[in-house]
């Protein structure tokens, strides 16, 4: 392969990049980005960014150093606008076009949004820098009426991050519960009761019927009639994987781009990885995963043909109200659930996911260190069967 | 140099956080003594509550990992190193000696 094309420079798409040149490929590297920022790390954008603890510098993935070692040609702020049908040319939105021998989708995925809202002034989703930079904003000066749309881990850590601020913050949930197909009811009650330890409003059960105001939000109206007044509203209600571009090509797109168990695409010189890929029939959309899957995809792609699985593992964590929460593993339902350190009423804890006797998942508020063991331990496990001594 | 803990308080694999500004955690690696930066210096992650082995850290946030001899990042996400700190046993008490602190936190 004499070009290979990354799309996508987030934090999968960056890694990619890494892995071609750490696995000996030397020849031209293309990286398409549509935003024009170089790759920055998403997860503080929630959190410390959002407070003001952490600053645009410190989001920063890759150095100067590094960047010069990659040798790349970077053509950001550039949308990917479509591929072939044989996957080897790719057009840009500015009508230039790439010819490529491989390529490895890394488009990740956009925040879902409130159809109807576009255009309303006070209304935010948070998925780019440049969300985190208008919502910081918006949040920056005296205290506001904060509604979050969404009680996923992106609500929760915002609702955190803006009763932080000294916003008053009401979180409204359309499931009975959020966060139950992750952590399961009892775990996901438990989270759920940080909001309102913080002071944070919790409604649960119902769904949003629209948006008030004319060129700016003033209010939440919610399908059972209630009114919540707001001066800043956040969209936090998932997030859509990036393959409308692809429309033309002959890649197999359901929710992701399908990939096998190596990331590979039904063409042999497209690979894909992070949030836009659903690999091996399942799409995580985790930062783990992003920084695990482009390894393996570029062996795959260099070699022509799958030669290795990813083997995930899967993990994320979340920061919210002063808890730091860690999951590992895969629950089911009806796993039985045991509290091995701590207790809910402390507030801190390591709970085990079981069934048949054995770990399916873990989780972790504010016990790093057992967690991590037990991690290692779920790792292993999944890896094969222990030999006995 | 601040005192620590006791030397049998530090036992092998284990480590132990000091309340400095930054934190500075101390390492027992099967015997020898090491002192870092607490804080990973990826993201906020306390690097006295990773996973010790041998001469390796591993940040129990992101798996970032350190030589806690050098300080230096043997993985990514890190890429930039902490600080090490000089350590010393006296009269069978742990100290450290935090290093002087750079103009720019590392």
């Amino acid at each position: 392969m004499r070009t290979v094309t990354v799309v996508g420079a987030s934090l999968a798409g960056l890694y990619a990049a890494r892995a071609l040149r750490a696995q000996g490929f030397d020849g031209r590297l293309v990286i398409v980005g549509d935003e024009p920022h170089r790759p920055y790390d998403r997860p503080p954008l929630s959190k410390d960014f959002l407070t003001g603890a952490t600053t645009e510098a410190d989001l920063a993935l890759a150095d100067a150093e590094e960047e010069t070692e990659l040798a790349a040609e970077w053509l950001l702020g550039t949308r990917a606008r479509g591929l072939d049908a044989r996957g080897r040319t790719l057009l840009l939105d500015d009508g230039r076009t790439v010819a490529t021998d491989g390529i490895v989708l890394a488009t990740g995925a956009r925040a879902r949004t409130l159809p109807g809202t576009e255009g309303l002034a006070g209304v935010h989703t948070l998925r780019t820098l440049d969300d985190a930079r208008a919502l910081r904003a918006a949040l920056g000066g005296p205290a506001r009426r904060v509604v979050v749309i969404g009680g996923g881990f992106i609500g929760a850590e915002t609702a955190s991050s803006c009763v932080g601020l000294g916003h008053e913050v009401t979180v409204v949930e359309a499931a009975p519960l959020p966060l139950v197909p992750q952590l399961g009811p009892e775990m996901a009650g438990f989270c759920a009761s940080l909001h309102g330890r913080a002071g944070a409003a919790l409604i649960t059960g119902v769904g949003v019927a629209g948006l008030h105001g004319r060129a700016a939000v003033t209010a939440v109206e919610l399908a059972d009639g209630r009114v919540l007044p707001a001066d800043v509203v956040v969209v936090g209600i998932g997030a859509v994987p990036r393959t409308g571009w692809l429309a033309g090509s002959t890649l197999l797109v359901n929710d992701g781009v399908l990939c096998d168990d190596g990331c590979a695409t039904t063409l042999p010189q497209v690979v894909a990885v992070g949030d836009v890929a659903r690999v091996g029939g399942v799409r995580h959309e985790h930062w783990t995963s992003a920084t695990e899957q482009p390894a393996v995809a570029v062996r795959n792609l260099l070699a022509g043909r799958t030669v290795e699985h990813v083997r995930p593992a899967p993990y994320f964590w979340s920061d919210q109200y002063g808890a730091r929460i860690q999951f590992a593993g895969r629950r089911r339902d009806g796993d039985t659930l045991r509290i091995v350190e701590g207790s809910l009423e402390e507030g801190s804890f390591l709970c085990r996911y079981e069934r048949g006797g054995t770990t399916t998942a873990l989780l972790a508020v504010d016990r790093p260190r057992p967690f991590t063991r037990a991690r290692r331990e779920l790792a292993r496990q999944a890896a094969g069967p222990v030999p006995t001594a | 140099m601040i005192p620590v803990c006791r030397l049998e308080d530090l036992p092998a694999g284990e480590s132990v956080r000091i309340d400095t500004s930054p934190p500075i955690a101390v390492f027992n690696a099967d015997g020898a003594l090491y002192a870092i930066d607490d804080t990973c210096s990826h993201q906020d992650a306390s690097l006295s509550e990773g996973w010790l082995e041998g001469c390796l850290v591993e940040c129990p946030l992101h798996a970032a990992s350190f030589d806690i001899r050098t300080g230096e990042p043997t993985c990514l996400p890190a890429r930039r190193p902490v600080r090490t700190h000089e350590v010393a046993v006296i009269d069978g008490v742990v100290h450290v000696r935090p290093a002087a602190q750079e103009g720019s936190a590392a």
